[in-house]
């Protein structure tokens, strides 16, 4: 039964075609998942909220990796913008919640958009030596800047408002974990209606292939730094979460380790499908917290194994080798 | 006014040049051929035309217009088309999303966030039908990556005329397609309304002399004589340069 469900596709081309991107029930089931979540482990909900920032974090790299094709190693800069924007926000001027992710989407938002202009005219090793280059910088001033940043000491001491002068955050993570999940899930509408829309397909038609795109008159640079500075501005979102939740933000919020840890968890989960983003993080960290601590070094040995396999034999990540199983399915059902 | 016009072109790699002070018109609904032999930079001088790459000096101008510091987009906003010798295409996408996306970007939508690309029915029926003139409607939703490299050189095509251009220009459109192939590629090139003005390169004489009704032999990146096709057939310099080698005239 559920195959003829996977089978439904009917109609002519254009039809298929169109139906292709309506949202499909099955996309409703990590929000479900994640709201069971909450009540089958709630001992766990401080790691809940990591995982829902980090979902965050991989969406928010996955429009400029996945979608656009635009590879980065530095994109911790924007999510360590966030965090310290957001921390010094609540420092300096007010521990609202609401108005501090605002604040920190628009600072990282800038950086992207500035470093955007300059180093996305280049392409390949150049991009993404540019990415790190970016990211080093940001990590070295935010070590130097110690009367703002608090230096290796990070910034302590923030102290967050209720949300909406109503939820108070406590030492549990309930309001925590629900603050997560309802800002992961409006940015998750949001970059939804973003890779659906003749802009995000546009940048699917960059990632294929950049050149075809400038001989069908698109403005190919604009385009670029326009989803570069939308994803930063997420990633500084994501940045801000970590911040208000945890009410530390420490040097580590920029560490290149965060950088390359996103791009794992992204490959694992298949780039270029915001579900990948979902499902690569999800699996990354609980394996993490389960495995890593009885031994990190096999932490990271098993990890660089399993990416070495998914780089050299299912490109797709997790959610391609659910895609192959499923074709395989149909193919027998037929 | 020409469609298309290059004033004294030139393009250098390094000592090499590749076109050389070429003055080139395109008249409004020309069938025009270039020809020439390999390496003599004809797909270089619609590169220079397109915008691909920078000219070394001179001018070119589009209906009039001056565009040569025009970006891609700019020229093909004002009507210009292309197809490449080497195929070019979204080879990760469908059929149907590699015309689709071109109709977005002519339709100028390609900036839009507000709603679904998909629910643009009339534009997807539009890439389909076109698709269907190619005689590729069957592989619409097959991805460009699966199909073989006749029915690529069909989508090539389509991209080029979903843009609806007023100057085409093809670089050798039927490279390498089996005969049923070439001919479905100049039936359409045919079968384009009148006033649109076409530049095609093409290695295939008897090809040339069906389609062009005007033709530029190109030789080291200059001009080396332009004619109607009986001209050239008949122009001693062209027959020992090019066609010398052949079995036509
Ligand atoms: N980017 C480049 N850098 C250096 N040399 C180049 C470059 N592009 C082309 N050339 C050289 O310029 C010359 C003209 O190349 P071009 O591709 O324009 O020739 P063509 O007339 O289209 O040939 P063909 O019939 O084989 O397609 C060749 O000698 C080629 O090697
Ligand atoms: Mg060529």
């Amino acid at each position: 039964m559920i195959f003829k469900w996977f089978n439904a596709e009917q109609g002519s081309a254009v039809e298929r075609f169109a139906k292709r991107d309506r949202l499909n029930p099955l996309e409703l089931l990590p929000w479900i998942l994640a709201i069971a979540a909450y009540y089958v482990f709630p001992s766990y909900l401080p790691l809940g909220s990591q995982i829902l920032l980090t979902i965050l974090f991989a969406i928010s790299l996955d429009l400029a990796l996945g979608y656009a094709g635009i590879i980065t190693l530095g994109h911790a800069a924007f999510f360590g913008v966030g965090a310290y924007s957001a921390g010094l926000y609540a420092l300096h001027v007010t521990g609202e919640p609401l108005s501090g992710l605002v604040v920190a989407a628009i600072a990282a938002g800038i950086l992207g958009l500035l470093s955007g202009l300059v180093i996305l005219r280049t392409t390949g090793l150049t991009l993404i030596m540019l990415t790190l280059a970016v990211l080093l910088i940001v990590q070295e001033f935010a070590n130097r800047a110690r009367p703002i940043t608090g230096g290796a000491d990070g910034l302590n001491g923030i102290a967050m408002l209720p949300i909406f002068g109503v939820f108070r955050f406590d030492l549990f993570g309930h309001t925590a974990y629900w603050y997560c999940l309802s800002v992961l899930f409006v940015m998750w509408i949001f970059g939804l209606l973003l890779v659906r829309s003749p802009f995000g397909r546009s940048l699917t038609g960059v990632r294929e292939n950049i050149t075809r795109m400038h001989s069908i008159g698109a403005p190919v640079r604009r385009r670029l730094v326009t989803i570069y500075t939308i994803s930063a501005a997420m990633a500084g979102v994501a940045g801000a979460l970590l911040a208000q939740t945890s009410q530390f933000v420490g040097l580590a919020t920029l560490g290149f380790e965060r950088s390359g840890e996103i791009v794992i968890m992204l490959v694992l989960g298949g780039i270029g499908r915001i579900y990948g983003a979902i499902v690569g993080v999800v699996i990354f960290m609980i394996a993490q917290d389960s495995f890593a601590r009885a031994n990190p070094a096999f932490w990271s040995f098993w990890v660089g194994l399993l990416l070495v396999l998914i780089v050299l034999f299912a490109r797709g990540g997790a959610l391609g080798i659910a895609d192959n199983l499923v074709a395989l399915l149909r193919g027998r059902k037929k | 006014m020409s469609a298309l016009e290059t004033q004294l072109l030139c393009k250098n790699f390094g000592a090499l040049s590749v076109a050389n002070k070429i003055d080139f018109r395109l008249e409004p609904g020309a069938r025009h051929a270039l020809i020439g032999p390999n390496g003599a930079g004809k797909t270089t001088f619609i590169n220079l035309i397109t915008g691909r790459l920078t000219p070394s000096s001179g001018i070119i101008k589009l209906a009039g217009e001056d565009v040569t510091a025009l970006s891609q987009s700019g020229r093909v906003k004002r009507g210009l088309g292309r197809t490449f010798q080497i195929n070019t295409l979204f080879r990760g996408l469908s059929v149907l999303e590699n015309v689709f996306l071109t109709v977005c970007e002519r339709e100028g939508i390609g900036n839009s966030i507000l709603r679904r690309a998909n629910a643009r029915k009339d534009l997807l029926e539009e890439s389909y039908a076109l698709l269907e003139s190619l005689h590729i409607g069957d592989d619409a939703l097959n991805i460009v990556r699966e199909l073989p490299y006749g029915k690529l050189r069909l989508v090539e095509l389509a991209i080029a005329l979903a843009l609806k251009p007023k100057v085409l220009l093809l670089d050798e459109p039927a490279a390498g397609l089996p005969s049923s192939e070439t001919a479905i590629v100049f039936d359409t090139v045919q079968q384009l309304p009148k006033d649109i003005a076409i530049l095609i390169i093409e290695h295939d004489m008897d090809l040339v002399f069906r389609l062009a009704n005007r033709i530029t032999v190109l030789v080291q990146g200059t001009v080396l004589v332009e004619g109607t096709p009986d001209e050239i057939q008949h122009d001693a310099r062209v027959r020992e340069v090019y066609l010398g080698e052949g079995d036509h005239g």
